[in-house]
């Protein structure tokens, strides 16, 4: 090409260059219209058969315990394979989540939703499957499905576990700093949480441990025992309730003495695991793996983990998660069956043996199997009697309107914000702040 | 481009009798048109790529931040004028953001130019061995930013860190990476800086390269050192290469974000819990992701991109004037 000495800049614009610019014009006003006529999210997508060599997928976030269960499944149904993805932090899959459903597209077929986000979906329905059918109608606790369900008697979510609380100690550093030991006497000691805190002072006197693992799981524990934490049941926002504040107040109080001051799920929080960092968490059925996974298996040299049958301030649930299908999926079918399949009772009583994650199936929490459940990395403790117990002392189930979720995560940044030195009052006037702005 | 070039086609055209005449005009239309739009063509897959992935966005964006947004269906609510603009100005954590996008940038992108210039300088010479060490210096680039991030994660964590392991060691206090918010910064841009300086290297590299070997000598000849050299030849020389990279690095500085996201080890990952290292693109992705202000989320992008387009034209206008001068 040859090169000219007038640069393309230098030229008036020419009847060519306005034409290139009323092409680009056209393109992107083309582009906007074609995009601001959303493809309607409420409607159901076409269904189609299951091709050769495709598979119903499903995203999992943490541990559902679901390996060895889908392998089985798909050895027994050759015509309908399932294939897992799993994403490590409930907050990261929430993010990915709210991306796919605001494009509409590349959801699984099956949905795994934390139960605290349970409430945005049925304040939003009509995007997905309405998964109640007389084959699992009462399978679970009334709480778990009353979640789940919307005012038109459509169930959203097949529930997969309960998180009934316990309180999971470490007895070897308990012996160290002069406490009991035995599971029966550590309940006794911590049936409030006035008695949890003042019992944690002592320990702190006599050990290098910290009494708990974050001021956040502290504080969450705390949050399921309050009715309405941050939404009244008309879904309006309240946060300066007297409730919450004292919640905040008393963790935040001990945040320097008491707590490990890392934020839970952080790299610091899982080396406290094995570093001695603390010596007691609140211990939803799930969370055992979790603690089992971060000491390391078997436990190394002294460390004796154990669960006292107790919670401070009489009993909590904690999590429990949902399986959905979006209706943007087009095997709606096939991923009901599966989900069914895999909210079973027996399946659920599978997971529990292996992983600690607990049933919310009603006729999984009556099985002989359950009940005589016992876990030796918690020092033969009779997990499945405990858990059975905790479960059934659960009293309040708090109010989580659809902002929960949200509301949740910028309070456990406020409670941070303490425990890294931030000033309590700055910290919490930052969180009202910050709440306001997500209305 | 020439549009007057006598084509064959065209020549071949004038020489045949009358009664095809038809034919014949249209074949030669067809070939002007060949002439006149086949550039056009050929260089358009990146126009129209940057339609759909650039401009579209762009427009698209600026479109969203003037409405606003259904949370509970992902959708776009009704037109709100600039009230979006207003939420983000006024928004204490969108220029805590602004400060903390400036100030990693600063702790980045001046030394990894400085140190790329100096590397780039030592590889000039004379090494034994000189492709290893060239590839060397490379080798972190190929380092995927998650794979560095947790890396550096282990090395900068608050408690069990290698690095305060070592301050420990030798009697000093263990800085808290994550909540001091300078140190947060520091920490930040030592991951960047560790991924790009040796990019950086590289390119300065080719540039030095391509500086004539008789500059050296006759430098030489006039009594100029090794450093001498360096400052009297080498730079003057790369300049232009220089502002390149300091405008690339410009952008990019401006531009982070996976670092601090995965820095952050709280679940919220909203660049510390006090914000503490949240960058502008952390805040656009928190804002539209995490808490579903599409509209919010758009005007902190267009306020960020005038920003960054602000400070193109200052380089450009910096780039101008040095070359100017140069002439």
């Amino acid at each position: 090409m040859r090169i000219t000495t007038t640069g393309p800049g230098r030229r008036p614009p020419s009847h060519r260059g306005r034409l290139a610019l009323g092409a680009v014009a056209a393109l992107v006003l083309g582009l906007t219209a074609a995009c601001g006529d959303d493809s309607d999210p409420t409607k159901s997508a076409d269904q189609e058969e299951l091709g050769e060599g495709e598979s119903l997928t499903i995203t999992t976030f943490g541990e559902f315990g679901y390996d060895e269960l889908i392998a089985q499944w798909n050895e027994e149904h050759p015509e309908l394979q399932v294939e897992q993805t799993k994403v490590s932090l409930w907050d990261d899959w929430k993010n990915e989540l709210n991306t796919l459903l605001q494009a509409n597209e590349g959801l699984p077929d099956v949905v795994a939703i934390e139960g605290d986000f349970m409430p945005a979906l049925v304040a939003a329905p009509e995007r997905w499957v309405d998964l109640s059918s007389d084959e699992v109608d009462g399978r679970w606790l009334e709480f778990k499905s009353a979640a789940a369900t919307t005012s038109d008697g459509a169930l959203l979510g097949y529930a997969t576990d309960a998180g009934p609380e316990a309180i999971c100690y470490r007895a070897d550093l308990f012996e160290d700093a002069g406490l009991p030991t035995d599971r029966a006497e550590v309940a006794a000691l911590m049936t409030t949480w006035d008695d949890y805190y003042a019992l944690g002072e002592e320990f702190v006197a006599e050990s290098d441990a910290k009494w708990y693992d974050a001021s956040g799981s502290v504080a969450q524990a705390m949050l399921n025992q309050v009715e309405y934490p941050f939404e009244q049941a008309d879904n309006s926002v309240d946060v300066e309730n007297d409730d919450l504040r004292a919640v905040y107040d008393t963790v935040t109080g001990y945040s320097g003495s008491l707590s490990t001051g890392v934020s839970q799920w952080s790299d610091d929080w899982t080396a406290g695991f094995q570093n001695d960092g603390f010596a007691t968490i609140p211990c939803p059925g799930w969370m055992r793996s979790n603690i089992r996974d971060n000491t390391g298996d078997p436990a190394p040299n002294g460390v004796v983990w154990d669960v006292a049958d107790v919670f401070p301030g009489g009993a909590g649930n904690w999590g429990g998660s949902y399986l959905s299908v979006p209706k943007s999926s087009a095997h709606q079918e096939q991923a009901k069956e599966f989900a069914a399949w895999i909210t079973a009772p027996e399946q659920q009583i599978q997971i529990f043996e292996q992983y600690g994650n607990f049933p919310s199936q009603v006729a999984a929490l009556e099985d002989p199997a359950l009940l005589s459940s016992t876990d030796p990395y918690f020092n033969a403790a009779p997990v499945g009697e405990i858990f059975s117990n905790r479960a059934s002392a659960i009293t309040v189930q708090p109010y989580h309107g659809p902002l929960y979720s949200d509301i949740l995560g910028k309070f456990q940044e406020a409670i941070t914000r303490v425990d890294q030195g931030g000033d309590p009052e700055e910290s919490w006037e930052t969180f009202v702040t910050e709440v306001e702005s997500l209305q | 481009m020439s549009t007057r070039l006598d084509s064959p086609a065209e020549a071949a055209a004038d020489a045949t009798p009358a009664g095809n005449h038809a034919r014949l005009v249209r074949r030669r239309r067809l070939s002007r048109w060949d002439l006149q739009l086949s550039p056009y063509l050929y260089i358009s897959p990146f126009f129209i790529l940057f339609g759909l992935v650039g401009l579209f966005p762009l427009i698209y964006t600026g479109y969203l931040s003037l409405h606003d947004w259904d949370r509970l269906y992902y959708q776009r609510g009704e037109y709100i004028g600039l009230e979006n603009y207003r939420f983000v100005l006024t928004d204490p954590v969108f220029l805590k953001s602004l400060v903390n996008t400036f100030s990693i940038f600063l702790m980045s992108s001046v030394p990894q130019v400085i140190v790329a210039v100096a590397v780039a300088a030592l590889l000039d010479t004379h090494l034994r061995g000189r492709t290893f060490w060239r590839m060397s210096v490379l080798l972190p680039f190929v380092v995927a930013p998650t794979a560095a991030v947790l890396i550096f994660g282990s090395l900068f964590a608050d408690k069990y860190g290698v690095v305060n392991a070592i301050l420990d060691g030798i009697g000093l206090e263990p800085i808290r990476w994550h909540v001091d918010r300078w140190w947060s910064h520091f920490a930040i841009a030592g991951m960047v800086n560790w991924r790009w300086t040796g990019y950086n290297a590289l390119i300065f590299l080719a540039a030095m390269q391509a500086v004539p070997r008789d500059l050296y000598e006759s430098a030489a000849l006039d009594g100029a050192g090794r450093i001498r050299q360096v400052f009297s030849v080498t730079l003057p020389m790369i300049r232009p290469t220089m502002i390149f990279v300091i405008v690339t690095s410009t952008i990019g500085g401006l531009q982070i974000f996976t670092e601090p996201r995965l820095f952050d080890d709280t679940p919220q990952r909203e660049g510390g819990p006090d914000h503490q290292y949240m960058t502008s693109t952390l805040y656009i992705y928190v804002k539209g992701i995490e808490d579903q202000f599409y509209g919010r989320a758009s005007a902190a992008a267009w306020v960020l991109f005038l920003i960054i387009v602000g400070i193109a034209l200052l380089n450009f206008g910096i780039t101008r004037l040095v070359t100017r001068r140069q002439a």
